[in-house]
């Protein structure tokens, strides 16, 4: 059953959250490249931090056990510490 | 609503009166005058011919039922006069069927009316009752907890909220007769408009009963008088959050606390006022801390800090000393910081007492600087015993704390570099505080030779905060 609330806030924002605004340039920034464990996933990877690497960026890679789960834990902790930007891949 | 004519009763199986009378309205429909009964559980239960199936209660509801049965005489589709219970006379005169009913008892209670259970009442009242609830709707998705949900949306400060579904918050809104839509004024620093249903909200949030939303609204109020400057309050990189006293009947009527951890945890009404008022500055003034509210260590205050004074004392109350009658209820907002303890377990005269706190009072926010911040002191019984004693009054204990807490012009200035030298002024003793800045209060527990000394935002008067006092109104 849903369970329907009363906004407290002064209702100036609206009601769907924003994502975080996008960088304008990566010149500075961490990139993490998260591989969801999905078929092939890790030779985009592979192949966006070649190309990251090779312009100087700093790149970080991460792996969820599967595609299944949301990841755990631990791991969204140890990404959001680490990096500026995440780049997954979402499909085969 | 067009209701039949003839006789309506509402009933219900679970009571045994409307058994016992159930053969009544066998009789009255029997006699020739049209009975309908509306019945709230057991559609088979009534033994007359025309029987209404009311388990929704909407009937029950629009009917205005307590009790059951309540006996309805409608002509015209209008209702002209109703029994509540079983009364053998009443029955017959609302008839006009002078012997019905011969064989029972001359009367007999009625039971509770299904439609004002606990919980139902609030839930009819939404569902066909005429209610105002103006705010946003938001449905929390299936599978989420809901006071997750609360998290996520921000709503919190940190600890659990009570998530304001709408019949929390349509009860909480019996605990004032003021309309809902009522604009109480704008919430800093959004300047977003906070009408008396988006305080209930946050009420509900906070913890509060009904019975709180008085005493949270004339605190809103307060502290949206631009005199309390609660937008600079918020803003400041000082300790300082708004704190709220209570005077008046209301304390008792509420539960409030006066005496032992009076400034502590474990009372509901005490912490919950302070936290919804500190909800609705987060949530409709849009006032987050690290956003607009830039202070540099905050204070645990800044959760909810609200107290009620004890006012059986020889002193006037503070709502007193600000022109409020003793038997009226009010609500004082200061800043405040955490408090300082004051110990002085050797005192049984007020002269030596007056030194102890006025020798912490000149520490306050600086030992070298004077015109400081604003400054409650909720004196303890122990130590107001003492002034008590001595026959001294609020007044005569201000004046003497004044007088002891002046500092030598040659002690002042921050630092010891020549810069600060350079910047003092002339010999002479000058006011630690303002005319008017030390503000007694009493409260405490019964054991303990202690006072508490709440200082307030650096920033006071025109360039900053003065307290406000505002009436509880129902």
């Amino acid at each position: 059953m849903t369970t329907t609330l009363l906004d407290p806030t002064g209702e100036l924002a609206p009601v769907e959250r924003r994502p975080i605004p996008k960088p304008a340039t990566l010149d500075g920034l961490t990139v993490g490249l998260l591989d969801i464990s999905k078929a092939r996933g890790d030779v985009f990877l592979d192949r966006l931090d070649a190309l990251l690497s090779e312009r100087g960026m700093r790149v970080r890679r991460y792996k969820k056990p599967t595609f299944t789960r949301p990841a755990p834990i631990p791991l969204i902790q140890q990404i959001a510490g680490e990096v500026d930007v995440v780049v997954e891949g979402l499909a085969d | 609503m067009q209701l039949p004519d003839g006789i309506i009763a509402v009933v219900k199986q679970d009571c045994p009166t409307c058994v016992l009378v159930d053969p009544v309205l066998g009789e009255i429909e029997s006699r020739g005058l049209p009975v309908t009964v509306y019945v709230q559980d057991e559609p088979a239960f009534p033994s007359v011919s025309r029987v209404v199936d009311d388990r929704s209660l909407e009937h029950s509801f629009r009917l205005d039922i307590e009790t059951v049965p309540t006996v309805i005489r409608v002509a015209d589709g209008r209702e002209q006069g109703r029994a509540v219970g079983w009364a053998r006379e009443e029955w017959q005169a609302l008839t006009g069927l002078a012997d019905i009913g011969a064989a029972l008892p001359a009367a007999r209670p009625g039971c509770g009316s299904k439609s004002v259970e606990p919980g139902i009442a609030e839930r009819l009242a939404l569902r066909y009752g005429d209610v105002n609830l103006p705010a946003r709707r938001l449905d929390v998705p299936p599978l989420e907890d809901d006071i997750e949900y609360c998290f996520e949306r921000g709503w919190s400060d940190g600890l659990p909220v009570v998530p304001p579904t709408e019949e929390r918050v349509y009860r909480m809104l019996q605990g004032t007769t003021r309309a809902a839509d009522e604009v109480l004024g704008l919430a800093p620093p959004n300047h977003a408009e906070c009408t008396v249903a988006k305080v209930a909200i946050n009420a509900v949030m906070a913890g509060c009963k009904p019975e709180y939303l008085p005493v949270v609204l004339a605190a809103v109020e307060a502290a949206f008088d631009p005199a309390f400057c609660l937008h600079g309050l918020l803003a400041t990189t000082w300790f300082s959050g708004p704190m709220v006293i209570v005077n008046g009947p209301v304390r008792g009527a509420i539960g409030m606390n006066w005496a032992g951890n009076v400034l502590g945890q474990g009372n509901r009404a005490n912490l919950s006022i302070g936290r919804a008022l500190q909800l609705v500055v987060r949530n409709v003034g849009g006032g987050r801390p690290r956003e607009a509210d830039q202070s540099t260590f905050g204070t645990p205050g800044k959760l909810g800090f609200c107290f009620a004074e004890d006012e059986a004392t020889p002193w006037t109350t503070l709502a007193e000393d600000r022109g409020v009658a003793r038997e009226r209820s009010a609500v004082t907002v200061f800043s405040a910081d955490g408090p300082v303890g004051v110990a002085d377990q050797k005192s049984r005269t007020p002269e030596p007492l007056i030194d102890s706190l006025a020798g912490t009072l000149r520490a306050i926010n600086h030992y070298k600087l004077a015109n400081a911040a604003d400054v409650v002191i909720v004196v303890g019984p122990e130590h107001g015993r003492v002034f008590d004693d001595a026959g001294w009054s609020k007044a005569e204990v201000a004046a003497a704390l004044h007088a002891a807490t002046r500092i030598d012009g040659q002690d002042l200035g921050m630092g010891t570099d020549k810069n600060a030298v350079a910047v003092r002024p002339a010999a002479g003793a000058l006011p630690k505080f303002r005319e008017g800045g030390i503000h007694l209060v009493r409260a405490g527990g019964d054991a303990g030779m202690f006072s508490a000394i709440i200082p307030g935002w650096l920033m006071k008067g025109s360039l900053g905060t003065d307290p406000v006092t505002r009436e509880v109104s129902s």
